[in-house]
């Protein structure tokens, strides 16, 4: 491409590809992850809710996913990710797998989120009589918040990288117009452009990350 | 509520390796009372007292609280239980995004306590401890003696008949460490609350202990009333234990003989020290000097020790030291001196 005039609508439709993604992505990573890393973080605990068995095959099945190359992970789902959207291609066919791929990721971020908790507080509300779950609602996800936060951070961030990929299926976005335009076609402005806009989007992603968190814990 | 634990023990599996953290133990807290029990760290005190609201399982054995075998609880009743059986912890254990008053309302909660009451009774238990303007802060910036309070508040606040403390005070200065042991008193006295207090502290005992066991290697070696055990220890740790309040030692350069020994006695009773003194100085040919003396309050019983250097005729020393044995309310201590 010879002039950003020429770049721009290309840009435009890849960067509401990028958001469609990242959105789609992080709600699921947020509604399956967060359970997901609760329950893996209960289940090792010995005062809460220590299963073994639960919590090895919870987290040999997490360990697994995240082993995946990501662009091997996207072929081995496509079946099932075709079945599921309907679709074979396109930004939201590249969820199912970006979304399958953050879970695990943001659930052990939950996971450890936890850690900052100490057991001592803990042994003190099992102590007053308190319900694992009104422990969980009200003392782990509190204490826990600011660190929560920037794991959505982190793992947003880490779902932008991952898109760059999706471009494999279609799914379009800033990283793959940066493979296949910049890189693949030695169109160097393109190129520049594209991951100039990649760095302000993580930057501007991080900095709100980071406010957030640190409301999250002034309050 | 009387506690009762029947042939209680812990064994722990560690690195497929047996731990006896308790070894097979019984014992009963009468109701109303304050039970202590001292031992250093890894004597099994704190796996003995998380036995009562089984924060920790027993191996063997029953634990009984007012009547009712814990271990046969449901889940749901356990919790229930434990409600009414309050805990403060060394380290005070707050939850540290909370307010005070979120700290309380969080075991209001856990108990179903009617949501239009809550105000008011954080409110009465925030007076009791003393922190009556302090709702609203942040328990993270709090001083430790307010964070134990607000712990002490949190304990109390389901009505609990019992209040088990684990070391609560040994994160705390000596002055802290009083006005949390008065308000353990108070709370004693007022509310009829049993206290089971566990430390590593005299202080602590000295201060509250109506009764004290004393435990060492998993096991309690004696037990019984807080004054006669430490009147009369049976066992080292026991006099260790004593000794450190009285902190009586020999001096370096002292070298004993027939004609040239230490005497530690204690008295029983508080005025008798003075006149005994001058006594001894009147009808004994000997040299007394005193190198030590010091009267303790054991849950306000005065138990005084008196060290002294004689030196004299032997014989002498020996009628001195009978006189000593046959009088009412003194006794020679073997284990100072």
């Amino acid at each position: 491409m010879d002039s950003f005039s020429q770049l721009w609508p290309i840009l435009y439709k890849a960067l509401l590809e990028t958001v469609q993604m990242v959105s789609i992505s992080i709600f699921f990573a947020v509604l399956l992850g967060l359970p997901l890393g609760i329950l893996l973080y209960i289940t090792q605990h010995p005062l809460l809710f220590r299963i073994k068995s639960l919590n090895s095959v919870l987290g040999w099945v997490m360990n697994i996913i995240r082993s995946f190359p990501f662009i091997i992970l996207i072929v081995a789902i496509m079946p099932f990710a075709t079945w599921l959207v309907n679709d074979s291609h396109g930004p939201v066919f590249a969820s199912v797998a970006l979304s399958i791929a953050a879970v695990p990721l943001f659930a052990r971020l939950v996971e450890s989120s936890f850690n900052g908790v100490k057991d001592g507080v803990i042994e003190a509300c099992i102590a007053g009589g308190a319900s694992i779950f009104l422990i969980v609602t009200d003392v782990l996800l509190p204490e826990a918040k600011k660190s929560i936060t920037q794991a959505i951070t982190l793992t947003i961030i880490s779902i932008i990288a991952f898109s760059a990929t999706a471009g494999v299926v279609g799914g379009g976005g800033v990283g793959d117009l940066a493979i296949r335009y910049g890189y693949y076609r030695y169109d160097t402005l393109t190129m520049i452009v594209t991951v100039v806009v990649l760095i302000i989007i993580v930057q501007i992603v991080q900095w709100v990350g980071d406010r957030l968190a640190n409301r999250a814990e002034d309050k | 509520m009387s506690i009762k634990l029947e042939s209680v023990s812990k064994t722990y599996q560690l690195k497929g390796r047996k731990v006896e953290a308790l070894k097979e133990t019984s014992l009963e807290i009468k109701s109303g009372e304050i039970f202590g029990l001292i031992g250093y760290s890894g004597a099994g005190k704190s796996t003995l007292v998380r036995l009562i609201n089984l924060l920790e399982q027993p191996t063997t054995g029953s634990v009984t609280v007012a009547g009712e075998d814990l271990t046969k609880l449901t889940k749901h009743e356990l919790r229930q239980k434990r409600q009414k059986i309050g805990m403060i912890f060394q380290q005070f254990n707050l939850i540290e995004s909370k307010t005070v008053y979120e700290n309380i309302e969080f075991v209001l909660k856990a108990s179903k306590f009617d949501k239009k009451n809550r105000t008011a009774r954080i409110k009465e238990l925030l007076e009791l401890v003393g922190l009556g303007d302090k709702a609203e802060i942040k328990s993270s910036n709090l001083s430790g003696g307010q964070k134990q309070r607000v712990g002490i508040a949190r304990a109390l606040a389901n009505d609990p008949d019992i209040l088990l403390c684990d070391e609560a005070t040994s994160a705390l200065d000596p002055d802290t460490t009083k006005s949390i042991l008065k308000l353990l008193n108070r709370i004693n006295k007022d509310l009829g609350i049993t206290i089971i207090v566990i430390t590593h502290e005299m202080e602590v005992i000295k201060e509250i202990a109506d009764r004290v066991g004393v435990m060492s290697k998993g096991e309690i070696l004696e037990m019984g009333h807080t004054y006669d055990v430490f009147s009369h220890p049976k066992h080292e740790i026991t006099k260790d234990f004593v000794q450190e309040i009285y902190n009586f030692e020999v001096p370096n350069q002292f070298k004993a003989t027939r004609e040239n020994q230490v005497i530690t006695i204690q008295f029983l009773s508080e005025n008798a020290e003075e006149n005994y003194l001058n006594k001894l100085y009147r009808n004994f040919d000997l040299n007394i000097s005193i190198l030590n003396g010091r009267i303790e309050y054991i849950k306000d019983q005065p138990l005084g020790f008196l060290m002294f250097q004689v030196t004299g005729k032997e014989e002498e020393i020996n009628r001195l030291k009978s006189h000593i044995d046959q009088t009412n309310g003194i006794e020679r201590v073997g284990y100072i001196g």
